[in-house]
């Protein structure tokens, strides 16, 4: 690990003025902020990223880590550690996708450190950008290549990726929270603004070296899930390599408002899949007003696949996606069906 | 005769040199960074099984390096040192965490419990680490403290009821020697002893 310089904010003001240059998620931004540290400090060793500073928002973490279930919906403060919102009996009961996409995201260990904040802004896992061996990585070094396309790419995405990087992003919180219309409060140098989480991820579009929408010195401060029928039956399934404390090879987020046997309302999203978080709304269009059976779930997953890219090791994925969404699908009708869980 | 250990001869008989380092300190664990000039180097208050530490330390230093390489408690376990295996597990204020991944200046006033501090006063094992031996929990022995940390928690946190929540949560500690079964068995052992204590 290279040397760096350990700051520690007092409080947010300190924090946003400290983190001035963080840029927006390049490997040599000159400064990181420091949560629960299980991505930055396990990126920081292998040099990855090589920041000069390092601002520790430790002690920002009693006034950030509320949990309020309200007739408006759910707000997270960005500092509250995972397996506090997952073990949390309201989000359990009235958010339960949200309560499963992070109890199946980490060991417990990591859980307990991990900040939701934290969690949203993950890197990938793709082994090219991993190991700085490797000198092709468009993400690590603009303008190096991709060295997965033709590369070992069993775990690498089908969707949202481009001829520059086909890295996956490997979260399983945020694939819950796009499907439910989740918005982030966001506190910088220019001051308060939200955002809807579907535009905190850029696509790869040539540029996978930026990936956020965040302003240099701009933190994730809330996380807000609006109130909506559907919250309530909504299922996070996940499909890995071994049971337990592994990444997805495919994941689906389901939620659903039933009218009788009809879909009403639908909120679908894919995990272990897409270059970023990825809402499957297209697919959502085709099962309003129809009967949920196996055969529109069906319709349903052949319409989120569409346009899947595939490089080889992961022609697999959008047969596994497919079927993994129809899962999701009827797992979450019959959670419906046995009426609303109180 | 003067009995040389294994750690002693792998350090060349400088082992334990490195605890002039520490000293007592009487205040409350301090809430800010007490800072060199070039913020490369924090002097770091830990309490490390309820005893005070205060260290001058590089920013890189982790928590588990801090404990066996400043310390010389060795017990905690370095495997991967990339927050996979769970060999390096303690507990901070409480929680289960990962020592790998925690930097020593960012644990700053905080209560670390290692392996070596659960034992009473008079040598008597914690009920995990007798369930642990009388189990056969481990082969090798290199996860075991990481596991028992786990284990611990696994059962003060409730996650003991049934044999796929113990599996679940003990997921982030590796076992080469493949002794999951038995460490099932010893958290179960353990888990009636610890409630009645």
């Amino acid at each position: 690990m290279r040397p760096f310089a350990f700051e520690t904010a007092g409080n947010l003001t300190q924090a946003i003025r400290l983190g001035a240059d963080t840029g927006q998620g390049q490997t040599d931004a000159n400064t990181q902020f420091l949560a629960g540290g299980t991505t930055l400090v396990d990126l920081m060793r292998l040099d990855v990223l090589r920041p000069h500073r390092v601002v520790n928002l430790g002690a920002l973490r009693r006034s950030m880590d509320e949990i309020q279930v309200g007739a408006d919906g759910l707000a997270l403060g960005a500092l509250c550690r995972m397996s506090a919102v997952a073990d949390h009996p309201d989000v359990v009961k009235l958010y339960p996708m949200v309560a499963q996409s992070l109890q199946a995201a980490a060991s417990a260990q990591i859980r307990n450190m991990a900040t939701v904040g934290g969690n949203l802004l993950q890197r990938t896992r793709c082994p090219y950008f991993r190991d700085t061996r490797w000198s092709s990585c468009n993400k690590r070094i603009p303008g190096s290549g991709c060295a997965a396309i033709a590369g070992f790419n069993r775990n690498h995405a089908v969707l949202g990726v481009d001829q520059t990087c086909i890295a996956q992003y490997p979260g399983d919180f945020a694939t819950a929270l796009i499907a439910l219309d989740a918005q982030l409060e966001l506190h910088g140098p220019q001051g308060v603004r939200r955002i809807p989480l579907a535009q905190l991820h850029r696509p790869a579009d040539g540029k996978p070296h930026i990936e956020t929408t965040l302003n240099s010195g701009e933190l994730v401060t809330q996380i807000f899930v609006p109130a909506g029928e559907w919250n309530r039956c909504s299922v996070y399934v996940k499909v890995r390599d071994r049971a337990s404390y592994e990444f997805a090879i495919a994941s689906a987020a389901v939620a659903l408002a039933m009218q009788g046997d009809r879909v009403r309302e639908a909120r679908l999203a894919l995990g272990g899949m897409a270059y970023r978080p990825w809402r499957a709304a297209e697919a959502e269009a085709v099962l309003i007003g129809k009967a949920l059976n196996e055969d529109t779930a069906q319709a349903a997953a052949d319409e989120a696949l569409k346009g899947a890219q595939t490089h080889g090791y992961n022609d697999y994925k959008p047969e596994l996606a497919r079927r993994t969404l129809v899962r999701a699908l009827l797992e979450a009708k019959a959670l419906s069906s046995q009426g609303a869980p109180s | 005769v003067t009995r040389i250990t294994r750690r002693e001869a792998i350090t060349g008989g400088v082992a334990f040199a490195g605890l002039g380092t520490q000293s007592l300190f009487g205040k409350e664990p301090v809430s800010r960074q007490e800072w060199q000039d070039d913020k490369t180097t924090t002097q770091v208050k830990l309490v490390v099984n309820g005893k005070n530490t205060e260290l001058a330390l590089d920013s890189r230093v982790s928590v588990l390096d801090v404990l066996r390489d400043h310390l010389h408690l060795t017990g905690t376990k370095k495997g991967c040192d990339q927050g996979q295996c769970g060999a390096c597990t303690i507990h901070i204020d409480g929680e289960l965490v990962l020592s790998c991944l925690t930097l020593a200046a960012a644990a700053q006033g905080k209560h670390i419990d290692t392996i070596e501090g659960l034992a009473g006063g008079d040598g008597a094992l914690h009920p995990m680490q007798q369930a642990f031996i009388e189990q056969d929990a481990f082969q090798c022995g290199y996860c075991t403290p990481g596991q028992i940390m786990s284990a611990i928690a696994c059962v003060k946190e409730g996650h003991a009821n049934t044999d796929p929540d113990i599996q679940e949560y003990m997921s982030g500690n590796l076992c080469r020697c493949a002794a999951y079964p038995k460490i099932v068995a010893a958290i179960k052992q353990a888990r009636e002893r610890m409630s009645r204590t």
